[in-house]
């Protein structure tokens, strides 16, 4: 019997998540870098805590974004080096399935855990409690938008040998927008003025990769299968 | 033109790799019951003609047809139809062998852990079902892959050097595997360097560079 295409999704993010959790050193290299590069900017910079406060949203950003990316490269790669990729391709679904089944699982471990463990790092760098709520969504957001971007670069870039070179130059100046409206949002969820305008443009551009994406990461994906 | 309408044919297929014409108009047809052994020097191509055939490559000129259609625009009715082992088992290390099967096989159809476990057994790697694949043996990982091939239930077999790594005994009970196979109606490519030594009607298809 045939099995239908939700019932592939589900069997592909349990795939993904099985993997991720079987390598915790991987799961947790991201997460650890977001925290270690928010813990020692204020160090180096030895603030006042109000100045702390200006730079919290640059910092907090510009270090989930490069965390992010850290770990973008495996996205396929390693489905690619050890041959299952091809398996998946053949397995009868559409590759666009298995490519949006794999980002959102990838979201999932990368993205998702950034987002929980950010109140953390938020603490540390006196942002109020009021502004969490708009932190955590506009992050959310963000991260889900520079997983699908990423799922672009990374379908291009599998077959290079340093591809996470060229994976971050692809992705990085996409993910400009992410970082100004991002950091945007969390300023002015700080100062108490109106959050609406950033945190729309973050869910517009969301929406917007969500739905093209997935399309253009299948296209890179079979350019480089060949 | 001779479209094959109960089987696959592959008709005139080039392939550039670069610069190189690794392949130049390669035609075969494979019938139900039909083995066909690709074999040639190393750099010939027998690699590259099994990802054209299962769809994984798309050839510059020439198509290749399953039941009369070509696979491009027939591509999940025949990659249902397809099981393909390349020459690396390609099992994730960090996966049991039995999750290994489940999270492929899966995808393909439905399938009970009985089944995969069955399949397993089969191959003579059930003792093996619930390690990590990256303990298991090169032999023990090709035996695995040899499962897989099994569990999805396909009719057309595409097995890239399926002997490499196997044991005296590992080699005979894949001949018998490819033999059954045949015989049940199912049709199989198998690229091999050495000679396919089973009873059933053996085809072959000489690649020179």
């Amino acid at each position: 019997m045939n099995v239908g295409a939700g019932q592939a999704f589900v069997l592909i993010v349990r795939r993904e998540l099985c993997l991720s959790f079987r390598r915790p050193e991987q799961l947790f290299q991201p997460l650890v870098f977001f925290l270690i590069v928010t813990t020692l900017f204020p160090l180096g910079l030895s603030l006042q805590l109000s100045q702390l406060r200006d730079i919290a949203p640059g910092v907090l950003w510009v270090a989930a974004l490069l965390s992010s990316l850290l770990s973008l490269d495996s996205l396929f790669k390693n489905d690619a080096d050890d041959g299952t990729l091809e398996q998946l391709a053949l397995s009868g679904q559409g590759l666009t399935l298995i490519v949006v089944a794999k980002t959102c699982a990838h979201w999932l471990v990368t993205g998702l855990a950034l987002v929980v463990v950010s109140p953390i790092v938020a603490t540390a760098l006196d942002i109020p409690i009021a502004a969490f709520e708009t932190m955590m969504l506009s992050l959310a957001l963000g991260t889900l938008t520079l997983s699908w971007l990423g799922a672009i670069g990374a379908g291009l870039t599998i077959g290079l040998r340093r591809g996470n070179v060229l994976l971050s130059l692809i992705v990085l100046p996409l993910a400009t927008p992410l970082l100004i409206f991002g950091a945007a949002a969390t300023e002015r969820a700080i100062s108490g003025t109106s959050t609406v305008g950033a945190l729309y443009f973050l869910a517009a551009l969301c929406v917007f990769t969500c739905t093209l994406a997935p399309f253009a990461a299948t296209a890179a994906l079979r350019i480089t299968l060949e | 033109m001779n479209t094959i309408v109960d089987g696959l044919g592959v008709e005139g297929v080039h392939v550039w790799l670069g610069e190189r014409h690794v392949l130049k108009g390669v035609s075969l047809t494979l019938r139900p019951r039909e083995l066909l052994h690709v074999s040639g020097p190393n750099g010939t191509g027998k690699t590259t003609l099994l990802r054209v055939v299962c769809g994984l490559l798309r050839p510059e000129q020439g198509s290749v047809n399953w039941l009369g259609r070509s696979i491009t625009t027939y591509r999940t009715e025949y990659q249902a139809a397809l099981a393909y082992a390349s020459h690396e088992p390609a099992l994730k290390s960090d996966l049991t062998a039995l999750e290994n099967l489940r999270f492929a096989v899966g995808l393909k159809r439905r399938i009970t852990a009985d089944e995969l476990l069955a399949a397993l057994n089969r191959t003579g790697v059930g003792a093996c079902a619930d390690l990590p694949a990256r303990v298991l043996s090169a032999g023990q990982r090709r035996r695995v892959a040899m499962a897989r091939v099994l569990a999805m239930n396909a009719s057309v077999w595409l097995l890239d050097e399926p002997y490499t790594n196997l044991d005296a005994s590992g080699a005979d009970l894949l001949s018998g595997l490819l033999q059954a196979h045949i015989e049940a109606g199912g049709l199989a490519l198998v690229v091999a360097h050495h000679e396919l030594k089973l009873p059933c009607n053996i085809r072959r298809l000489e690649l020179n560079s």
